[in-house]
């Protein structure tokens, strides 16, 4: 690790500040993808802003078909919460099969969006559910949220406060892991909300990105038949040494059918 | 009469300390005025060294020192040296290219030691070693055995301009290919044997110091066998006599193999700390144990069986190539061959054997013994083929292995060894009942229903452990003894420290070797304490590794026992005024036979120590013995593995739903402790077969495994509930009756999951599938079969 400043603001307008002061300033949140980068040198932030001191963060609460969960909002949490249990079990179930029981009591949704790991599971969740994030400035699409590979349509001094998902009348989560790290090689989200059909996949490209056909079959019929024949081509799929783009394009098929079998089944 | 304590599943004496974080590793050592190190290493897999320029780092804040290879050179500090030498087919010895312990001219790895940066904080000594800049020419680089001999190869040392180590061979070629020219069948398997990376929990580290008031260094180490690591680093890389090295290698984290050898760190800081002056700590990162601990296995093997019409085995003819990396680690050349090719007659009576081994340098981490070494290669060429034989004859499986099966003993194979003791249908029966070999049709439709593909595999494995007859392994080219020590200090009131020359690293000797005293001496097991690990405590010892602890150390330390209660005997005569001849040691007393009269361990003990009356006139006060142990033979441990695997086709994953291991040992000290050895053995082998793999990139020789985001080891949810059980033949040779255990699982269970998967997908063409068994590999194959056609 090298050297840096830390602090702990108490308000989200110190954070934003903080961050705007100092070029390369980082925001930390669960660390669980920042710390191992700092510690194998990776990464040389002169400043990090922790925001595990901002109450404004956290909370879990239903106002009404919206379930809205803070940035600061630990994987275990969400996981745990009657809320999202009852409002969207995919998610809590998303939520516990995230990383290992560490990463789970630290890691957080708004630090895995920020961060936008290609294989991460949170934003399959948000891009199915077609969720809004709010930030310190403004309120994001899912669809216009993620840009890339680790590219978010965040600003430097931007920080998520909280996401808002649409109750979906069905959903499942289905990931398909890489032996090694766990992480998904294929993870498919399958939402229908209020008669629209959303499908995301992470993990097989270098960014979350929705199946338009699948959506298409399956807002004629919500069944793992309607998309037996519906492949992404394997061009623009990750391609490595556990998984090449050809088998992760088979993958998507497989693991999404799957994902309608969940949600038919609600379990 | 005492309770029997062999036999008996005592819980480990030394979990406590590990259990409550108070053990002490190597890391944990703290001496006054440490400095730490952080070795620079090559970023690149060949590259020539133009020059490196360490001015900035050497005035970086702390800095202490900074050394490179030339400092070592001109320090005459010799290159680590290879414990082992092969001698070709040609009869020309080996090719031992210099192994500095600082690179000079070249880096041959990605991984390989450039330089040390030596510092008050280890921070400081990484912030350091950023600042030193090396100019290198990189050079195009070869990692795969396959492609190291091929022409226009980068030669990885000049003094092997083929990229070959040895071309070595055994048995009788001759006989093999009359055989074949017989045989009604001829089964073929050509395959890779994966490259593993070691994985101990806790990382290679070692503390060196170095004291001017005695001139004298000592080294703490992550070192499975201390003395050898003595002998090598003082007599033939520093130059120093023995005795002015002191090796500790404290409580230690596991070592597969990996911590057997001579290392390049441990080594540069024990000369650093004399040129510094100070005590000086360094503890490899993860990342730094995945690049440079020396790595497993490695071979391209094409394997071919020759049978006659009844699925009677007529010979077997090997081919492997065998990657060594970089450069020779201390046992590498003996690992393909001494410890694989003798090996190849497995259970059978398979009358003609030739083996060919072609040893290759590449610019890959050194590789060297792990858990098995040599043994899972030749388990998984026989049992390959046994298996694969057995399909395109119709045979059954069972039964092709039960007609081939050795049941005379001894029995001597064509390949050197000479089986001593063992009952090979024995172990199959019993697996195959443990298994429910009989109700598996019934799973496999049931399995077929859900749409997954069951299969079944054997492995009948055997192991040659003990190392070793010392004649017989120099005659093979060792260039050390392969005995043990061990001494029996009996303390004036009864209660007994051992110590031995071999290393607990996991294995539980603190607990198997105080019953092994206990037992004995008649006293209870807290009564034993074992000292280990330490050549300034311990006479000698040549350390653990090879399933050789309890064959080897423990049989050293039976026979100091003999010993002591030889000596006991003549005190007690003495003091029970009794002839020597009527004096018998039983239930921890010396007892004058048909009387009651009788004198206990304690009693014979404070009178050795307290020798008021005692015949000193005729014996030595004290009660204290010692004993080397030479082996006659290995020991044969053998068994029969059964694992069922049910196959996601649509997804290729493949899950271990049933593995069973019916292991002959021999007799058994702990069973708990014996079963955990298989339980451990058995992950890592199952992890060969469908998880790990060290992966280089072909191209750029970078490491691609590098870190366990790409390494895939097991975990717990990997792995069934395993089926364990044992029978037993006693060893002939030791007087315990013990074999060994902390391989088997290694060596067993890789062949018998292949056989498995091979097993679910046969009937849809499959033939073979390359370890590991990935999701892919397997999605890969039952695309690409042809449906309706049986291999």
């Amino acid at each position: 690790m090298y050297a840096f400043a830390y602090h702990r603001p108490a308000t989200l307008k110190q954070a934003a500040s903080l961050l705007r002061k100092t070029e390369g300033a980082k925001a930390l949140s669960g660390g669980q993808s920042l710390i191992p980068a700092l510690k194998m040198r990776l990464a040389d932030p002169p400043v990090l802003v922790d925001l595990g001191g901002i109450a404004e963060l956290r909370g879990i609460r239903l106002e009404g078909t919206t379930l809205i969960i803070g940035a600061m909002a630990r994987h275990a949490e969400v996981a745990a919460a009657k809320e999202v249990m009852t409002g969207i079990p995919a998610l809590a179930q998303l939520a516990a099969g995230i990383g290992d029981r560490q990463v789970r009591n630290l890691g957080t949704l708004g630090g895995a969006l920020a961060n936008n790991d290609p294989a991460a599971d949170y934003p399959a969740a948000v891009l199915a559910l077609d969720a809004v994030i709010h930030t310190n400035k403004r309120a994001i699409s899912a669809d216009r949220f993620f840009k890339g590979l680790m590219e978010t349509a965040l600003k430097p001094d931007e920080i998520i406060t909280a996401v808002a998902f649409p109750l979906p009348t069905r959903a499942a989560y289905v990931k398909f892991r890489n032996p090694a790290s766990r992480y998904a090689i294929v993870g498919v989200f399958v939402a229908e909300t209020a008669g629209r059909v959303r499908v995301a996949v992470t993990g097989a490209a270098s960014c979350v990105f929705r199946v338009k056909p699948m959506e298409k079959k399956l807002a004629g019929k919500f069944a793992p038949e309607a998309i037996a024949k519906v492949r992404v081509a394997a061009d623009k799929l990750n391609s490595d040494i556990h998984a090449s783009a050809e088998y992760r394009s088979h993958l998507i098929t497989v693991i999404a059918q799957r994902a309608v079998t969940a949600a038919l089944s609600g379990k | 009469m005492n309770a029997p304590v062999i036999g008996q599943s005592i819980k480990r004496k030394e979990d406590y300390r590990f259990l409550t974080g108070t053990g002490t590793y190597t890391d944990d050592v703290t001496l006054p005025g440490q400095t730490h190190a952080c070795f620079l290493r090559s970023p690149h897999a060949h590259a020539k060294i133009r020059g490196i320029d360490t001015s900035r780092a050497r005035a970086a804040p702390g800095v202490v020192a900074v050394f490179t290879g030339e400092d070592l050179a001109r320090a005459r500090v010799n290159g680590l040296p290879c414990g082992w030498l092969i001698t070709d087919v040609n009869g020309q010895p080996m090719k031992e290219p210099p192994h500095p312990p600082l690179a000079q001219g070249k880096v041959r790895h990605v991984g390989d030691q450039v330089a040390v940066v030596i510092a008050e904080t280890l921070n400081q000594a990484k912030d350091a070693a950023e600042l030193i800049e090396v100019d290198y020419e990189v050079l195009p680089a070869v990692v795969s055995p396959a492609d190291a001999r091929k022409p226009g190869a980068p030669v990885v040392h000049d003094s092997a301009p083929d990229n070959t180590c040895y071309v070595w061979a055994l048995g009788d070629k001759v006989a093999v290919d009359q055989a074949f020219a017989q045989a009604a069948h001829v089964t073929t398997l050509e395959f890779i044997n994966n490259r593993l990376i070691p994985n101990a929990i806790e990382p290679r580290a070692a503390v060196a110091s170095y004291a001017r008031a005695d001139d004298a260094y000592t080294l703490y180490v992550t070192s499975q066998n201390p003395h050898v690591e003595r002998l090598l680093m003082a007599a033939f890389v520093l130059g120093l006599p023995e005795h002015k090295l002191r090796v500790i290698a404290p409580d230690v984290g596991g070592g597969f193999g990996s911590k057997i050898y001579l290392y390049a760190e441990e080594t540069v800081i024990t000369w650093a700390a004399k040129q510094v002056g100070r005590p000086i700590k360094w503890t490899a990162e993860r990342s730094e144990s995945f690049m440079s601990d020396a790595h497993g296995r490695d071979h391209v093997t094409r394997a071919e069986l020759a049978l006659d019409q009844d699925g009677k085995f007529l010979a077997l003819r090997v081919a492997t190539t065998a990657n060594l990396g970089a450069y020779l680690s201390t046992f590498a050349s003996c690992i393909p061959t001494i410890l694989y090719a003798t090996l190849l007659a497995g259970q059978y009576t398979t009358p003609a054997i030739y083996c060919e081994v072609t040893a290759v340098f590449t610019h890959t981490a050194p590789v060297d013994a792990y858990r098995g070494a040599g043994r899972p290669e030749a388990t998984y060429v026989v049992e390959r083929l046994v298996e694969t034989a057995a399909r395109e004859m119709g045979i059954d499986r069972a039964t092709i292995r039960r007609r081939n099966f050795i049941t005379t003993f001894p029995y001597q194979t064509p390949v050197a060894l000479c089986y001593d003791t063992g009952n090979y249908d024995a172990t199959l029966t019993a697996a195959i009942e443990l298994a429910d070999v009989a109700g598996f049709e019934a799973r496999r439709k049931a399995a077929a229903q859900r749409g997954k593909l069951r299969g079944l595999g054997y492995s009948t494995y055997i192991e040659a452990c003990g190392l070793a007859p010392s004649n017989i392994a120099g005659a093979l080219g060792a260039r050390a003894g392969l005995f043990e020590a061990g001494e029996i200090r009996v303390h004036p009131t009864g209660s007994v420290t051992v110590f031995t020359g071999s290393h607990s690293h996991g294995q539980g000797h603190e607990t198997t070797f105080a019953q092994v005293v206990a037992d004995r001496l008649g006293i209870p097991v807290e009564n034993v304490d074992v000292v280990h690990g330490d050549t300034g405590r311990i006479l000698f010892g040549m350390g653990t590794y090879g399933s050789r602890s309890i064959a080897v150390g423990g049989t050293a330390i039976v026979k100091a026992l003999d010993k002591v209660i030889a000596k006991g005997v003549k005190i007690a005569a003495h003091l029970l005024e009794a002839a020597e001849a009527d004096i018998e040691f039983r239930d921890g007393a010396f007892q004058v036979a048909g009387t009651d009269r009788k004198k206990t361990l304690a009693e014979v003990a404070l009178a050795a120590y307290v020798p008021h009356n005692y015949p000193l006139d005729r014996l030595e006060p004290g009660l204290n013995e010692s004993a080397f142990y030479d082996p006659t033979n290995f020991t044969y441990p053998a068994g029969s593995h059964i694992c069922e695997v049910e196959i996601d086709p649509e997804t290729g994953v493949t899950q271990v739903v049933n593995f069973t291991a019916v292991d002959d040992f021999g007799k058994i000290i702990n069973p708990m402790v014996v079963e955990g050895q298989v339980h451990g053995g058995l992950a890592q082998g199952i992890g060969q077969a469908l998880l790990e793999g060290c992966v280089y990139d072909p191209e750029s020789g970078q490491l691609l495994t590098g870190t366990y985001m790409d390494y895939a080891l097991p975990r717990a949810d990997d792995l069934p509930s395993f089926k364990v059980g044992t029978r037993e033949t006693p060893c002939t040779h030791n007087p315990l009756g013990v074999k060994g255990c902390g391989e088997a699982g290694a060596i067993g269970a890789p062949a018998a999951v292949i056989n498995a998967v091979v097993d679910a997908l046969a009937h849809l063409g499959v033939r073979d599938i390359e370890m590991p068994a990935t999701p892919e590999r397997v999605w890969r194959a039952i695309r690409s079969a042809r449906p309706g056609k049986k291999a």
